[in-house]
């Protein structure tokens, strides 16, 4: 039936017929020309840039590896002209516990190994299975025994002594694992056609979203427990916690609902016309489709969200940022906050690379078309 | 309208599967069915034509709900169309429906297209599903694209899966919304001799269509709709050999050349 004969219009093709394009569009000599040297201000561009990269990437090498210090005591730093990298090593061990006891900073080690193992097992959808799911619950139950402790002969450590990388990565993956479905929810009651629901999830979205991150967090932390009653506190992490969740959740509520109106009205009308009830519609029919849509806008949402945890430090807690900035306080440590900061940016952006390079890995398998 | 006249084809003894009793619906303001009446019997086959803006689409999508109705009263298999949700649910369930547009799910690939309905709905086990939507895929001349997604497949081949994934859900009828309008000359063929072999099983059809060719080889009736209202009924030969009313007879000399 599909089967259709050649038309005699279209004109035969002999393979032997194939001419090579001229030597000079092709190879390194071609891509030169195409990329590099195509017309006047293009060549020019190209001979500055190479000058301007000639006069500065020697000197930064040199001055990042060469000439560096790495583990020296910082006075012999001052006297050295390379950068000082012991600033980081010398003070690994409180730029990424902060004040968790020091004997005991072997727990912090093993929560966050923990938690990246998970994170590495989470990537392939081969594994998203019932087993996953357990040992994200398990492996949650465990580092939060290992970081509070005061059971299994474990020494109790108070939550506000934890700090630095642990810190950063509570905040974050689960500030962003609790706001994605919270989004969701929050995009389809926006759509819904209960007057109420739909009232409240709009009113919610455009307060959250009328307000900075910081005073959010500034409200959790000193507002909010005056509506307290006496003797209630809720623990200081939890409420920065909540302040990034509920924020995340109104952006991404307005990046899902973009997702969902992109799906045609008649893919709800083939659904509803096999009998799925509204649940099964969305969960296999829209969603699927309206969430892969905003992948890449989800992905930027999720990006600034792990970087605004380091906002935390306005209400005194000590991420990666603050204990960073304490070692640079010590009078010993002072002055090497380029290097400092490099090791910063590089964490952060460690953090933020693998998000987005995973984010286009699966927009990748996702793909249905060819 | 009366039922009409006895012809040997047309099955009248057994109970109606559908019936509309003076159906009306508005969008807003526009009045688009204004009071239709319609039985229609197990194993009947029904062509519905007629100008745009007729309400022939919308007659046919009340019938599973996609439109509400806002006075009048449909049955289907015994069950009224209320408010209930369940019962709406439970009618679409027995309701096949193909579109102009084919819809199908262009993140799923042809087998979960068609097993969507039967796994989640009716509860079957996957495996069962599967091999009931390798029958119908093998029905329609598609088997060999079960594991392709709907974006790879032509237009004509789309819409045997859409056809395929409403059988998959055993229906007592199939409403088909122009299923061919949107497809390239060469691709109507298939879509056609699919849905023809259909009706030689005995399927309850309802066909809104252009295909008169289709309309005068299958249909029991043909229904003429204007301003939604059904102007004439009538067997295909009366139909297309005697046209009674003039807005038909207008009609069928602009589509028929």
């Amino acid at each position: 039936m599909n089967s259709r004969e050649p038309s005699p219009l279209t004109p035969a093709v002999n393979p032997g017929d194939t001419l090579k394009p001229p030597v000079t569009a092709y190879g390194p000599v071609g891509w030169l020309r195409k990329n590099l040297f195509n017309s006047v201000p293009n060549s020019l561009l190209t001979v500055l840039t190479v000058a301007f990269l000639w006069k500065t990437v020697p000197p930064l090498l040199q001055w990042a590896f060469v000439d560096a210090q790495w583990a020296t005591p910082s006075a012999l730093c001052r006297q050295s002209d390379g950068a000082c990298w012991s600033v980081i090593s010398r003070n690994l061990r409180f730029i990424l516990f902060g004040f968790y006891p020091y004997d005991q900073q072997w727990r912090p080690i093993v929560a966050v190994i923990l938690l990246l193992g998970l994170i590495f097992f989470s990537r392939d959808r081969k594994y998203w299975t019932k087993p996953l799911a357990y040992a994200w619950i398990v492996g949650l139950a465990a580092m939060g025994t290992l970081m509070a402790g005061g059971v299994f002969g474990l020494s109790a450590v108070e939550s506000s002594q934890w700090g630095g990388l642990p810190l950063t990565l509570l905040l974050a993956v689960f500030g962003l694992t609790a706001a994605y479905p919270l989004g969701v929810v929050l995009a389809l009651g926006r759509q819904s056609r209960m007057p109420a629901v739909k009232v409240l999830c709009i009113v919610y979205i455009e307060l959250i979203r009328g307000v900075p991150l910081i005073s959010l967090l500034f409200m959790a932390s000193i507002i909010f427990p005056l509506f307290l009653p006496e003797g209630v506190t809720i623990n200081k992490i939890l409420r920065a916690q909540l302040a990034i969740i509920l924020f995340t959740a109104a952006y991404i509520a307005e990046v899902v609902r973009g997702g969902l109106q992109a799906i045609p009205r008649g893919q709800y009308e083939a659904a509803e016309s096999l009998g799925l009830n509204y649940y099964l519609t969305m969960r296999l029919v829209v969603l699927p489709q309206a969430l892969k849509i905003v992948i890449p806008p989800t992905v930027s949402i999720l990006i600034s969200a792990f970087k605004d945890t380091s906002l935390v430090v306005i209400i005194a807690l000590y991420d990666v940022l603050k204990t960073t900035q304490t070692v640079l306080s010590n009078p010993e440590w002072m002055g090497f906050s380029r290097e400092a900061y490099l090791f910063l940016a590089l964490f952060y952006f460690t953090g933020c690379f693998s998000m987005s390079h995973y984010s286009r890995r699966l927009e990748k398998q996702l793909s249905t078309e060819h | 309208m009366t039922t009409p006249p006895a012809s040997p084809s047309i099955p009248t003894a057994s109970r109606p599967m559908v019936e509309m009793i003076d159906v009306h619906k508005w969008f807003g303001e526009f009045h688009v069915l204004r009071g239709i009446h319609l039985t229609v019997h197990a194993k009947e086959r029904i062509v519905i034509c007629g100008p745009s803006g007729s309400g022939k689409s919308t007659l046919i999508r009340c019938i599973n709900r996609l439109e509400e109705h806002q006075r009048g009263r449909i049955i289907v298999d015994g069950i009224e169309l209320t408010h209930n949700i369940k019962n709406i649910e439970r009618i679409r369930s027995e309701v096949g429906m193909v579109f102009q547009h084919f819809n199908l799910f262009p993140h799923l690939t042809v087998l979960d297209n068609l097993t969507l309905g039967p796994v989640w709905v009716r509860k079957v086990p996957r495996k069962q599903a599967e091999e009931t939507a390798m029958y119908f895929l093998e029905k329609v001349h598609i088997a060999e694209q079960a594991r392709k997604f709907p974006g790879q497949l032509s237009g004509g081949q789309q819409q045997r899966v859409a056809i395929a994934r409403s059988l998959c859900m055993n229906p007592k009828v199939m409403l088909f919304d122009e299923p061919t309008s949107a497809l390239d000359p060469e691709m109507i063929k298939e879509v056609l001799d699919v849905m023809i072999e259909l009706a030689q099983e005995g399927m309850t059809m309802l066909v809104v269509t252009h295909e008169m060719g289709f309309a005068r080889s299958v249909a029991h009736r043909v229904l003429f709709m204007d301003e939604g209202r059904i102007v004439e009924e009538n067997t295909p030969q009366e139909f297309f050999a005697n046209p009674k009313h003039e807005r038909t007879r207008l009609f069928l000399s602009q589509i028929l050349h």
